[in-house]
């Protein structure tokens, strides 16, 4: 049984609260900002108040442990009034003297958007004065941060960079894909694109901040990192043979949140495949499905060995699981994601719960939890729109044997006594985040092995014996 | 000087005994410098956040609160109302129809929630836009509710980060006075003004303060309380400390209630020990002073052969600081001497030019001194002058670790205390251990070779 409405007998009591509190998302200019550090050569310019970008800056750094440059075009009380035109192209000026990007990624933010500076116009204005001098790519993107969450922000900049960068007129090429698998980390896209390699097939992956944000040391100082894709691929994105993009969330999405890969299909007529966050078992199948299609090979044979691995760690580890309670939360396809692992290991998903706004995310967990639906007779309570409050207002009475999600439930995994597996984004107490796999069937026998583990390692904590075995 | 720096921020970099020493401050950044500072809001929020005890209403749209929930390491031997995130989480519909509706809900439900002393509500950038009339409906809900509700107005684009500790300042100077203690206030009473808590610091002060008999009424902010606050004027003494956030309240005082201050750091032996004797004397006691005299003793004979340790190993290593304040900055400079470590560069977001003046007389010559500073000008200074060391917050170190330096976190975020004399030994211990880790044999560039 599944409850995606607010009259469940966890959430009888809860009015709709006009604050929210401990929120589970993050605003729109820093999923722009984080999509435009995968591009190569690139830097992200907030256009607005200055303290968005310092913010931004802060918290994604304490997540990858990189240097994240972020400018902003520092607005004051003046451009508030008047404009922030002048602040626009003092700001362009600056960026390119210093960075010498190829490309420059241009958010707005709430202040921005309200005072209605309209991008467009401004990047016409800037691109007629300089008309002399050799600029770098210019991409525009609005993300006011009332509106949506920082995943929409991230494709919105992807789609923005797919549509600003694209070369309509390069001869297609059948080998080529399009992956946008969203926000997710620089581990997963390393393993990406190996997968893809495997394949035979040339990439683009939309972004790919495996390198820009999970470095070497360096030899000499970079004003921006190494890595990324280029704006010259990302011009081709017209000529590739199909595009897989992963969410089923971002898939519903209607036109104006609507993923890259959707974008490109409707306007450029580019197949676009729509699975899943290829998180378990069902959904890393239909993944390799789409590229088995677009390849027109088998999946390799090292890909299905590990397939074969991991069902097999679901029998070794099956026992340690069954009915055990989870509350999953986060961005809304990983959430479903990890839902759909649950789903096929005997774990109860008891509140699968998101930050985000979007449409389709109960159907979404709904679908991949069908089969196994049977099992738990109590109801599933899938929620967006949700913050921390309501998530530990409704654990208080689900009961969770453990948490999954990023490190903002810490506290409330503390409170609650059980572990949380961290994932996602952000993760502020712990070092590697930026190594966290989650993808394909690599990253789910890593979640696998963490999830059963955690378990295995509360019960061996508890236990008076003092268990060397479990 | 580096031809790459941007040609506008030319005289907001300066160089000991390169002619007079004169440099550019208090100025708004320059748009596209990728700035170390945030804004007004993060201002108002640091110095405001540590109040224990009251409902902290970030009313805007959700970035600006998700940001700052819980990400200080400042400490509450009591309630944790601070540590929760509260927003209004404007959308979209809240900006076209305006979100004091909203508002006035929120704060009632939080108010009704949680029992909280005061609210404080932060204005973000849009609210002024928009029109909310915050005033209005602080005092509405204050009139309702029984508990101060007061705005600040930290709209992000109102100026730097330093208009937004004014900012702070004014809400708290409408919350002092509005309050009689219920026991007369001890004769030795101080304010402390500044000091956040961060790793429990206060309470290493505190320690030091009661055995000299100091009574201390109001803590301002870290561990802080509204009512406490509200007494705050009953103090005889203000000592303050980060004096960028918080000398405006001192002056306020000293004009409304003809509470004097003292400027104070409490970083390093020499900073330390001149705080506590600046508070005896004040009171012009033989007693407190005598305390005062062997406690200082104590400490430094016991902290004395520990430093000595140190520095045998520690000596002509060079360091980059560059943090929020000024006055802690002047205090490193002061620490890492005792260390026998040099500063070659140092600066901060938000110093003023007497600030400036002190430390390029402390520094040696040749030492860089940078106002409002940018990751580019940072990473470069400090591979330029060959530093071993960096001391910053988060968004330096990564400019430090990528090219091989030894770092300490002096940031909010820390979760060691680093003040008095027992940070002292603590601050020593962790730029030890990263200076002498073993870990930069691998690494390629700069630390030990």
């Amino acid at each position: 049984m599944i409850e995606v409405t607010l009259d469940s007998p966890a959430a009888e009591n809860y009015v709709a609260a006009a604050t929210t509190v401990n929120p589970c998302k993050l605003c729109a200019p820093l999923g722009a900002c984080l999509a435009f550090k995968g591009v190569a050569n690139c830097i992200p310019l907030i256009h607005g108040s200055q303290g968005c970008a310092t913010y931004i800056r802060r918290y994604s750094i304490s997540h990858f442990r990189e240097p994240i440059d972020i400018a902003s075009s520092c607005f004051v009380e003046s451009a508030t009034v008047f404009g922030g035109a002048a602040n626009f192209q003092t700001g362009l000026d600056n960026l390119i003297s210093q960075y010498h990007p190829e490309v420059i990624g241009i958010c707005t933010n709430c202040l921005s958007e309200t005072i209605g500076e309209d991008l467009p116009r401004l990047l016409h204005d800037y691109r007629a004065a300089r008309a002399e001098t050799p600029l770098p790519a210019l991409v525009p993107v609005s993300t006011p941060s009332y509106s949506g969450t920082h995943v929409d922000g991230f494709h919105a900049a992807v789609r923005a960079l797919m549509s600003g960068l694209i070369n309509p007129s390069l001869p297609s090429d059948p080998k080529r894909i399009n992956l946008l698998p969203g926000f997710v980390s620089p581990a997963d896209l390393r393993y990406l694109r190996e997968i893809v390699a495997d394949f035979g097939l040339t990439l683009n992956l939309l972004p790919d901040y495996a390198d820009p944000l999970d470095g070497g040391n360096w030899e000499q100082y970079h004003k921006l990192p190494e890595g990324g894709i280029s704006a010259a691929q990302i011009a081709t994105v017209g000529t590739a043979a199909a595009s897989i993009q992963c969410g089923r969330v971002l898939a519903r999405a209607d036109q104006r949140r609507q993923g890259g890969g959707a974008w490109l299909e409707k306007a450029h007529g580019v197949h676009c495949h729509y699975p899943g966050l290829p998180i378990g078992l069902r959904e890393t199948d239909d993944f390799f499905a789409a590229l088995e299609k677009v390849a027109g090979i088998p999946t390799p044979a090292r890909h299905r060995a590990e397939r074969c691995r991991l069902i097999d760690s679901f029998v070794d580890g099956h026992k340690y699981l069954f009915g055990k309670r989870a509350i999953v939360y986060g961005d809304e396809d990983l959430v479903v994601g990890i839902t759909s692992l649950l789903a096929e290991i005997g774990i109860n998903p008891v509140l699968c719960a998101s930050g985000g706004t979007g449409d389709g995310f109960a159907s979404s967990i709904v679908a991949v939890t069908a089969d196994s639906r049977n099992l738990f007779p109590e109801p599933l309570h899938a929620l967006n729109n949700v913050d921390f409050d309501r998530i530990a207002q409704m654990a208080g009475e689900l009961k969770p044997d453990l948490l999954i999600g990023n490190s903002k439930g810490a506290r409330l995994a503390r409170e609650l006594g059980v572990p949380l597996v961290r994932c996602g984004f952000p993760i502020h107490d712990r070092i590697g985040a930026a190594r966290l796999l989650h993808l394909g069937y690599r990253g789910t026998q890593n979640l696998f092995d963490r999830i059963v583990n955690a378990l295995i390692e509360t019960k061996q904590n508890r236990s008076p014996l003092g268990y060397q075995y479990m | 000087m580096t031809t790459e720096f941007l040609a506008e921020r030319k005289n907001q970099i300066a160089t000991k005994g390169e002619g007079k020493f004169t440099i550019e401050c208090a100025k708004a950044s320059l748009a596209g410098s990728v700035s170390q500072r945030a804004c007004v809001f993060c201002g108002s929020r640091v110095v405001l956040y540590p109040i224990v005890d009251a409902i902290h209403l970030v009313h805007g749209p959700i970035g600006c609160a998700a940001y700052t929930w819980d990400i200080r390491g400042t400490v509450s031997s009591g309630p944790e109302l601070h540590r929760l995130c509260f927003s209004t989480d404007l959308r979209e519909k809240d900006v076209i129809f305006g979100g004091g509706d909203k508002l006035y809900r929120a704060l009632t439900e939080l108010i009704d929630r949680y029992h909280p002393r005061s609210a404080f509500v932060y204005a973000t950038c849009i609210v002024g836009v928009i029109g909310d009339d915050i005033e209005a409906i602080c005092r509405r809900v204050a009139e309702e509710k029984h508990i101060p509700v007061l705005p600040v107005w930290s709209e992000g684009f109102r100026g730097s980060k330093k208009d937004g500790y004014r900012a702070a300042c004014d809400a708290l100077d409408r919350l002092v006075g509005t309050l009689e203690p219920s026991a007369p206030v001890p004769e030795c009473s101080i304010n402390i003004l500044g000091d956040f808590n961060l790793a429990g610091e206060l309470w290493i002060l505190e320690k030091y303060y009661r055995e000299m008999g100091i009574h201390i009424q109001a803590r301002i902010t870290g561990d802080g309380r509204v009512d406490d606050i509200r007494c705050a004027h009953h103090a005889k003494l203000n000592v303050v400390q980060c004096s960028g956030s918080m000398i405006y309240l001192a002056q306020k005082m000293q004009e409304k209630y003809g509470i004097p201050f003292k400027q104070v750091s409490y970083f390093g032996i020499e900073d330390m020990a001149a705080a506590l004797y600046d508070v005896a004397n004040f009171f012009h006691r033989q007693d407190l002073l005598d305390k005062t005299a062997n406690m200082v003793r104590r400490e430094v004979e016991r902290l004395t052969p520990l430093l000595d340790s140190y520095r045998a190993k520690l000596t002509g290593r060079k360091a980059v600081i560059y943090v929020g304040g000024a006055f802690k900055a002047i205090s490193l400079i002061k620490a890492l001497r005792l260390l026998g470590i040099r500063t070659v560069v140092v600066g901060s977001q938000t110093g003023r030019p007497e600030d400036y003046d002190i430390m390029a007389r402390l520094c040696d010559r040749g030492t860089v001194i940078v106002d409002d500073s940018n990751p580019i000008e940072l990473a470069t200074l400090a591979i330029e002058r060959g530093a071993d060391l960096f001391i910053g917050g988060v968004k330096e170190r990564p400019i430090a670790y990528k090219m091989g330096m030894a770092f300490c976190d002096h940031n909010h975020e820390r979760k060691e205390p680093l003040a008095g004399f027992e940070g002292m030994t603590n601050f020593a211990a962790e730029v030890y251990g990263s200076i002498m880790s073993p870990v930069w044999r691998y690494a390629r560039k700069g630390g030990v070779q």
